[in-house]
């Protein structure tokens, strides 16, 4: 066991970037001059912190993932650590040549041949030019713009650009290796080459740290990760343990905004129905005019008519273990309950529901009149639950229907695509419906290993 | 700042480099290339020359023979001196992208703009030399000498200007308009179109503190007139405050370097 030895140490930095006000953004010299106060001028007026008392270590060898939201200080870390800005408060210490794949093929200029660039790059990002001379085919190789290598850099593709680049920046062979999102950009092939590296500089021995949104990744690949939340760290070690930590945030988060936009979606909903001014609950049959549906059924958008004989006072959804959320797994049980209320009894009714895919593709539909369930009586307050065992939907957004009408259409409240919520799958398929499958294979079919992504 | 100084030693290899591919990148793609450096300052010294011996005949100096070659020894220099300044104006903004993205010291733009208009003025040195060659003005090796010493004055004040200007640039970004008509007005206050002696002697003190005059007049002695360089002194004291103004340029540069990241 070699000795633990830190690459990256980050000693509670504070990272506050000035932001001048509007009206000095484009201040003129002479305005600063006339004024007396250039030195005011350069005095910012407004700060804003992009990095909170962070600190952590990267030892040396090791593959560092660095996860958060947008926004949230990532890129503006692994500036700090590339040196390209400077800390406000606190300490950055790292061993060894840094190469930072912050964008790649920065610096290219677009008139003059790949291989002049090249060159030009390297010496940039800090290599001789005899290093670049004796790397220079690889370089070239690894790219693969043999053919092009002395064409002018404007004429490439973004993938050649890319791939350019990136193989430059690869092999200035760093100590450290700082990537930000640079996986996102390639193609499959172009992603596997990078991993493949990536993979070949761990192996040496050299620390990598890893900016990106890839959670899979960081849960394979490195041997640490740090969380970051509005600048500051949320959890820092065990890779599973900090993208979980993660995940479960992002999905609390994403379940208040599915929560914020329903709100007002039926805010506006019912606001349009009261200045229309026949909203609630006359039991005349021309007096429903307003609230009646809209003349194409399939087309409509978000929704809600009805004469409100009967209401659907309240629509939850409700998971595993009684828990209300908007957010659920593949292949869990979810329960759409209803509260209605008739103030009057009614013996024509029926309820029913349906499930879209974002795309307005109906998923699923029913009702309790398909379903053979005859109207008795309703009256009063009344709970209404639909129960779905296993919810088998793949990943994606999903909005409901709900309605309570009469048999033969006449509708008494209408929710249409009032109701979101968001499934969540482990497994990357496609489609709509997740049927329960398993594969069988005869014994001449074999596989190594089960990939998890 | 000494250590950033070392700093700028290690980097050579990219100035170098740098100087090379703004050089290339200027001419690639047109048909003449390389040849616009030698046909630019030709053309210009065919312009000025056609409006002061032809359109504005009663203006010229007339004891000043050939006064296109006399307008060539200011001309050339000035043209080094104003384009160097007004590509620093805008190159810490043009080159953002390298500034956010990779780590190197950031005044080598300014530098490298310097150095590529140097070397546009030293491609059009040969010239020059044709013209004084043709003329047959005299030549004289101990003036020669002092060519240099002219050379590395100019190089330190334009390079001190420079970063001042392009450090400022990012802050103040309409010093690159201000900066084009100031150097509109300075190239007229400078004895470039006209000699040194048609200055009244009331405005003889406003000639001296502008630096370039003293500049100007040296190209003119060791290049043009006959004689012996009587400047010298002149010259050795705008080469110290030169180089103070280089120091006083690189101070700047470097308390306002943070600040370049956040600010193109």
């Amino acid at each position: 066991m070699p000795e633990r030895i830190n690459a990256i140490e980050i000693d509670n930095v504070t990272k506050i970037y000035r932001r001048y006000a509007q009206n000095r953004r484009f201040a003129t010299l002479k305005s600063a001059l006339l004024k007396r106060n250039l030195a005011s001028h350069l005095r910012p007026a407004e700060m804003f912190t992009a990095l909170r008392e962070v600190s952590f270590c990267v030892a040396k060898g090791g593959t560092f993932g660095v996860v958060g939201r947008n926004g949230s200080g990532k890129s503006t870390l692994l500036k700090l650590i590339a040196g390209i800005t400077k800390p406000t408060h606190g300490e950055i210490r790292t061993r060894g040549r840094i190469s930072a794949l912050i964008e790649l093929g920065t610096g290219f200029h677009p008139e003059i041949s790949g291989r002049e660039n090249v060159v030009i790059n390297g010496v940039m990002l800090g290599l001789s030019k005899r290093e670049i001379s004796r790397r220079f085919d690889e370089i070239v190789e690894f790219a693969e713009l043999e053919d092009f290598i002395d064409a002018p850099v404007k004429t490439y593709s973004s993938g050649m650009y890319l791939r350019l680049g990136f193989a430059v920046a690869i092999h200035v062979d760093p100590e450290i290796l700082l990537i930000d999102e640079v996986l996102a950009v390639g193609d499959e092939a172009f992603s596997h080459r990078c991993l493949d590296k990536f993979a070949e500089f761990k192996r040496r021995g050299k620390t990598i740290l890893l900016v990106t949104h890839a959670l899979g990744l960081v849960e394979r690949f490195c041997d640490g990760a740090v969380w970051l939340d509005e600048g500051r760290v949320c959890a820092v070690g065990d890779p599973p343990r900090v993208v979980g930590a993660y995940i479960t945030h992002v999905e609390q988060s994403e379940e208040r905004q599915l929560d914020a936009a329903d709100v007002k979606a039926q805010l506006v909903v019912t606001s349009g129905a009261e200045t229309t001014g026949s909203a609630t609950a006359s039991s005349s049959h021309d007096e429903v005019d307003a609230a009646k549906p809209p003349p194409d059924m399939f087309g409509a958008s978000e929704g809600r008519w009805g004469s409100r004989e009967v209401e659907i006072v309240d629509v939850s959804l409700v998971g595993n273990g009684g828990r209300i959320g908007r957010l659920f797994h593949t292949g869990e049980r979810m329960e759409v309950h209803l509260k209605v209320n008739a103030p009057k009894m009614v013996s024509d009714f029926v309820f029913g529901i349906s499930l879209f895919s974002t795309d307005g593709v109906c998923c699923y539909g029913t009702n309790t009149d398909i379903e053979m369930l005859r109207p008795k009586e309703l009256v009063g307050a009344a709970d209404v639950v639909f129960m779905i065992d296993s919810l088998d939907l793949v990943e994606g957004t999903y909005k409901l229907d709900v309605a309570v009408h009469k048999r033969d259409g006449y509708p008494y409240d209408y929710h249409r695509l009032l109701h979101t919520f968001r499934v969540k799958s482990r497994t990357k398929d496609v489609g709509i419906y997740r049927p329960r499958h398993r594969w069988k294979f005869s014994s001449n079919v074999r596989f190594t290993e089960v990939l998890d992504s | 700042m000494l250590h950033n100084l070392r700093q700028l030693i290690r980097y050579r290899g990219l100035i170098q480099s740098l100087v090379a591919r703004e050089l290339k990148a200027r001419y690639r793609g047109s048909a003449l290339g390389f040849f616009w450096s030698f046909i630019n300052p030709l053309l210009l010294l065919l312009i000025y020359t056609f409006v002061f011996t032809v359109v504005l005949v009663g203006i010229r100096p007339v004891d000043i023979e050939p006064y296109a070659v006399f307008l060539f020894c200011g001309l050339l220099p000035w043209t080094w001196f104003s384009s160097s300044l007004l590509d620093a104006s805008g190159c810490l903004i043009a080159g953002g992208n390298l500034i956010k993205k990779v780590v190197f010291p950031a005044e080598i733009l300014p530098i490298v703009m310097v150095l590529a208009n140097m070397v546009h003025f030293l491609l059009g040195l040969p010239i020059l030399g044709i013209f004084l060659v043709y003329y047959a003005v005299p030549f004289r090796l101990n003036e020669i000498l002092w060519f240099p010493v002219v050379l590395a004055v100019q190089l330190l004040l334009t390079l001190g200007l420079g970063l001042i200007v392009s450090a400022l640039t990012v802050h103040f970004r309409d010093i690159k308009d201000i900066l084009s008509n100031l150097l509109t007005f300075w190239f007229f206050a400078t004895p470039i179109i006209y000699p040194m002696e048609m200055i009244p002697s009331g405005g003889k003190i406003f000639m001296d503190i502008n630096p370039f005059t003293h500049l100007a007049i040296s190209y003119q002695e060791i290049l043009f007139y006959d004689g012996p360089y009587g400047h010298w002194k002149w010259l050795l004291v705008l080469g110290v405050g030169a180089t103070g103004l280089f120091f006083a340029g690189y101070f700047l540069f470097d308390r306002l370097r943070d600040s370049f990241a956040e600010e193109v």
